[in-house]
């Protein structure tokens, strides 16, 4: 044993000053750091709570997390207080929306909410809507089964919708746009149906309310199934370059056309060896 | 004779005895052309602009320049249906059911695009190193009017498919024209065959799109390209390159070989462009309709100064007698554009006038040795980048989470503060490097290897320069400033009025630099050294 | 720095530099070598010729192909113009690797004359010149002179009468619109006409005024008629008395057309209620008339004055007061 041990620091002092062992010692550092930060946060994470499924018992619930979680800004009666608003009336859906595509709880007091990793899983979210709702009546949530938007969407006309209604916020291909003040237009793509029309519905933080009455719910349908054509669609020139247009292109032009170019110019005129 | 000798004597005869071409030829084939990587920016416009033609020519066999409306039923699906000009479906049928339709185009656009960059680049290179001096000032300025056509061709070309991005390009160049004093309404009515959009735009830029301004343009290259081509070709300074020659390469068979190889190369890298990258994808953006409008609308990179400009204005118009002048719109659009290309196209005269040198040059300046001249170029550069990056605050905001307001303010102040700026830093800049060329010239080149002499001083070891080098470092030439005294050389008064004073600042400011060792300091050098 | 000196000369022209000889010059062995990698060269050029038409022909047009850095792209154009740009480019790089490598590099010295004529030469120029513009006679000829002038000016002139017929006179058409009083407002896309219940509070509307039967509307129209409509709190209007009349339970009404270059201005915020135009970022005030807040527009958006009619739809109470769109000379602005 004492043998094999010797022979094992025998080859590590022996090849200590290689070319490639501080590469090497660097690259199995970073992989150690990586492996066991990846083992210590699984280690503590939380234990989930099994919640019942009973209606009263959920708003009950809901109440609980949203004391827990969300009174602190919201208020305990959901009343809003300073900045955050009241959500008395904004109905399961925008809570749907907002703690499903983990906007709330916010990050950081910044000049808007941006989509993140949800903190609370499904049946939390749907605790907390449930709990919303009870305190007044205003728009329902809407799961992505119910939304029939394959069905009864025209991709055409929900193009002409969105360049109508939405694109002047949320640009031509859905990337995404500014607002005053740092505020800004997410993009729409890689977003849930249900948290589309959710959002057209409770028109969250800046965006405006889209009712059923201005935008119809079978217009509704079809802007989804335009964005969720338009996400999946292949670009079909080549590589997309971001979709955001002419800024992007002048860039490419300059840096990668003109740069070969120049580059290939200097190799020209260089005398040969 | 071998038979290929036979067949190329018999053409040359044929052609000679018609045209008495052989002794032109002769000359043309030895001509010398100087090989330097920065004289073929120049070519990759000239290559841009033949692939545009070719590009374009295909394209012309498909678009319909109509505004008649149609209703679309081809092979893109989520605009069957939609109602559309003949225009914006016809470039979706290139696009979608014309095998290399939508290669053509993208090529198409991304000639265009690397056309002004290398113009752009091309105009750089000639001005900082001077070789826009006598005798090319004509050339120059032949150069600013293919800068001024470039411009204004390819915002016409890219808002030939009237989709919603460039139509409304469209609706704010409509805007520039209506504001015009007195005739602006009359103008646009004109141009546009009555209100906006109207059902003429597109049919009549096209016409100018592929025929007037190609033409024109076709007619100033050829005028630029024998100008260099009479005039001989500049050269970079050099050992055994002076003012009365020319140094390098005859065009058989060196230069045919490189300079048509380039052509190809250019051809190869921009189709290989519009292979990869796509490039204004009309289908997504969808047909012009002015009560749209998308989230981050730019024009191409060569107008976006401008639009940085007009965002960048303070709002003031003036509202008197019952008539309007948009002053917001017209200085940025129009004024300041003017004033700068005027400056521009002027330059060379406007140097001469400061320097008070009218001589032929055909050697070119090392742009650190005309540190005022290298200093006007990074403050108009400076210029156009803030107003570049103020064309595209919006996406800027998005993409690197910051405010519009604030890059708007940002660029108010930049536009006025920067440029000036820029100006300073840049002529120190020339002027420490001068400082360096000289230090190398009398001490050499440091190498970097310490040694220890005996007494226990340490030095650092510097090489001689190779007279190759030190020549180049010391060729040009360094002018006195202009005497505009008060009294002329007989001591009569001479008093100067405005423009004299302000000439003989100007001089005096653009021949700042640090003299060059003389021969009689490198002599004492030499002989109190090492 | 800068000194009058008298001995500001350059040193002394070292003349060109001894040629150096490149591999392919003393090494045949070199020299086969590039002629192969020339010829190389060549060759993949016409592989790119046999791909492009490989592509044309057998590659369907619907064909998509996953590519890292790509995601899923069209293989026929790729392919297309990969082959393109193979052929094209590396014609190139063998002309050039040919001419590096295997044609001479010499330098060759040609001289330059100066670019102005001889004194003689000029002479003899502006000799010709005054004896051809004395036999033509123009200076002591006035009358031709001035006849030839008048002549000339007005057949230089005359053909821009031709451009009479490009357009129509704009006459009033600037400052007029669809919009009269009792015209409804409607939906756009859908033409469906809008109660104020149908907006809610925080809600906006793209508009446009209602055609009647048989009418077609055009994008002549949309470019002038396009209306955003906007609900706020009533209590959170800061308006004078008159324009306050021509809101509706908070609903305002304002012209869609920018007041600065004419843009579409429909991105409206809800939470500090303004209006921004991504043309060039100009932001209007919708509680204030859309007064302007920031930006280069100089003048607020126009203000349709809106009330409902008998069957409880929205309707335009009166045109609008002022021209709708970018500035010109004629406009009233006061």
């Amino acid at each position: 044993m004492g043998k094999s041990v010797n022979k094992f620091f025998g080859f590590i002092s022996r090849y200590r000053r290689h070319r490639f062992a501080g590469p090497l010692m660097l690259l199995s550092g970073l992989l150690f750091a990586g492996v066991g930060y990846t083992v210590a946060q699984a280690a503590t994470e939380e234990v989930q709570v099994v919640l019942s499924s009973d209606k009263a018992s959920l708003i009950s619930e809901g109440k609980e997390i949203f004391a827990r979680g969300c009174s602190s800004c919201h208020g305990l009666n959901a009343e809003g207080a300073g900045a955050a608003p009241s959500l008395i009336g904004v109905g399961a859906a925008s809570v749907d929306f907002q703690v499903a595509t983990g906007r709330m709880p916010m990050a950081d007091m910044s000049q808007q909410a941006a989509r993140k990793e949800p903190v609370y899983d499904e049946r939390e979210t749907a605790a907390l809507a449930a709990y919303v709702a009870s305190l007044a009546p205003g728009p329902a949530a809407i799961t992505n089964e119910e939304l029939f938007w394959e069905r009864d969407g025209n991709t055409a006309e929900g193009g002409e919708l969105f360049r109508t209604n939405c694109a002047m916020c949320h640009n031509l291909a859905g990337q995404g746009g500014a607002l005053t003040q740092g505020k800004y237009a997410p993009t729409v793509m890689g977003v849930e149906p249900k948290h589309i029309y959710e959002a057209m519905v409770t028109g969250p933080q800046a965006m405006p309310v889209f009712a059923n009455s201005v935008l119809t719910h079978e217009e509704k349908l079809s802007v989804i199934k335009w964005i969720k054509f338009v996400e999946t669609e292949p670009s079909l020139g080549g590589a997309a370059l971001g979709r955001v247009g002419p800024v992007t292109e002048g860039a490419v032009a300059f840096i990668l056309g003109l740069g070969i170019l120049i580059g290939i110019a200097v190799w020209l005129t260089t005398k040969a060896r | 004779m071998s038979a290929r000798e036979r067949v190329a004597g018999g053409t040359a005869s044929f052609i000679d005895e018609r045209t008495g071409a052989a002794k032109w030829m002769k000359k043309t084939l030895t001509k010398v052309f100087p090989d330097h990587w920065s004289f073929m920016l120049g070519e990759i416009v000239m290559y841009s602009f033949v692939i545009l033609l070719l590009s374009g020519t295909f394209l012309t066999f498909w678009f319909d320049p109509s505004m008649r409306e149609v209703e679309y039923e081809g092979s893109y699906e989520p605009l069957n249906g939609i109602k559309m000009s003949a225009a914006y479906a016809s470039a979706l049928h290139i696009s979608f059911d014309v095998r290399g339709g939508l290669l053509m185009r993208q090529i198409h656009h991304w000639a265009a695009l690397i056309f002004m960059a290398a113009m752009v680049v091309h105009m750089m290179r000639v001005f900082f190193t001077g070789a826009f001096r006598k005798p090319r000032e004509l050339n120059w300025i032949i150069g600013v009017a293919l800068l001024t056509l470039g411009i204004v061709e390819g915002f016409l070309g890219y808002s030939l498919p009237d989709d919603l991005l460039s139509g409304t390009g469209i609706r704010i160049a409509e805007a520039i024209i209506q504001a015009i004093p007195v005739v602006g309404s009359y103008l646009s009515y004109f141009i546009f065959g009555g209100a906006f959009p109207g059902e003429m735009f597109i049919q009549r830029i096209y016409a100018v799109h592929i025929l007037l301004i190609p033409g024109i343009m076709l007619a100033l290259i050829t005028a630029h390209l024998m100008l260099v081509w009479y005039q001989k070709h500049t050269q970079y300074p050099g050992p055994g390159r002076t003012e009365k020659n020319v140094v390098g390469y005859p065009l058989m068979p060196v230069y045919m070989a490189k300079a048509g190889g380039f052509f190809f190369i250019v051809f190869g890298v921009t189709a290989f462009l519009g292979a990869v990258a796509q490039i204004n994808p009309i289908w997504i953006y969808g047909p012009y309709n002015p009560g749209q409008i998308g989230a981050g609308s730019q024009p191409d990179w060569y107008m976006g100064w401008l639009d940085g400009l007009v965002r960048a204005a303070p709002p003031i118009e003036t509202h008197a007698f019952g008539i309007t002048i948009s002053w917001n719109i017209l200085i940025p659009g129009l004024i300041i554009p003017g004033i700068i290309f005027t400056l521009m196209a002027f330059y060379p005269f406007i140097e001469q006038w400061m320097t008070g040198d009218k001589r032929e040059h055909h050697v070119l300046d090392r742009p650190r040795n005309n540190p005022n001249r290298t200093a006007i170029g990074a403050m108009s550069l400076t210029f156009t980048l803030v107003s570049l990056i103020n064309g595209g605050n919006d996406l800027l905001a998005t993409h690197f989470d910051l405010s519009i307001n604030q890059i708007m303010w940002f660029s108010r102040i930049g536009l006025i503060a920067l440029p000036p700026l820029a100006f300073v830093i840049t002529k120190r800049i020339c002027l420490s490097l001068q400082r360096a060329d000289r230090e190398k010239v009398l001490h050499g080149r440091e190498t970097g290897r310490l040694v220890m002499l005996p007494h226990g001083e340490f030095i650092e070891v510097h090489e001689p320069l190779s007279p190759e080098k030190a020549y180049v470092l010391t060729a040009h030439e360094q002018l006195p400033a202009l005497e505009i005294g008060e009294a002329d050389a007989n001591g009569v008064a001479n008093p100067q009025g405005f423009k004299g004073k302000l000439r003989a600042r100007m001089s005096k400011a653009s021949q700042e630099q640090i003299s060059k060792p003389t021969s009689k300091e490198m002599l004492e050098l030499e002989e109190g050294h090492h | 720095m800068s000194e009058t000196n008298r001995e500001l000369e350059p040193l002394s022209d070292p003349g060109l530099p001894e040629h150096i000889h490149r591999k392919t010059d003393v090494d045949p062995l070199a020299a086969k070598k590039a002629e192969r990698q020339v010829s190389i060269l060549f060759t993949l050029s016409a592989l790119g010729t046999i791909l492009f038409v490989y592509a044309y022909v057998w590659i369907p047009e619907d064909t998509l192909i996953f590519l890292p850095l790509f995601n899923v792209t069209n293989a026929h154009q790729l392919f297309l113009g990969l082959g393109l740009a193979m052929a094209l480019f590396f014609i190139g790089m063998g002309a050039v690797h040919w001419a590096k490598t295997l044609m001479p590099d010499h330098e060759v010295v040609d001289y330059r004359k100066e670019q102005r004529s001889k004194d003689e030469d000029r002479a003899a120029f502006v000799a010709t010149v005054k004896d051809g513009a004395s036999q033509a006679g123009l200076g002591r000829r006035p009358l031709i002179k001035r006849s030839l002038g008048l002549a000339l000016g007005l057949v230089g002139l005359s053909p821009i009468l031709l451009l009479r017929d490009l357009g129509p006179l704009p006459e009033n058409d600037l400052n007029e619109t669809n919009w009269k009083a009792g015209t409804r407002l409607v939906t756009d896309p859908g033409d469906r006409p809008i109660r104020p219940s149908d907006l809610e509070v925080g809600g906006v509307a793209q508009v446009q005024p209602e055609f009647p039967a048989g009418k077609v509307r055009h994008l002549d129209d949309i470019a002038q008629d396009s209306v955003l409509l906007i609900r706020i709190r009533p209590e959170e209007f800061n308006l004078d008395a008159e324009r306050l009349s021509w809101t509706y339970e908070g609903i305002i009404a304002f012209s869609k057309i920018c007041s600065h270059m004419g843009c579409a201005v429909a991105l409206y915020e809800q939470t500090t209620k303004h209006l921004l135009c991504p043309c060039h970022q100009s932001t209007f005030d919708v509680t204030r008339a859309a007064k302007v807040i920031f930006g280069p527009a100089a003048r607020p958006l126009p203000q349709l004055a809106i009330t409902v009619d008998n069957e409880g739809y929205l309707v335009a109470k009166a045109p609008f007061n002022e021209a709708v769109g970018p500035s010109f000379w004629g406009r009233d602005s006061q």
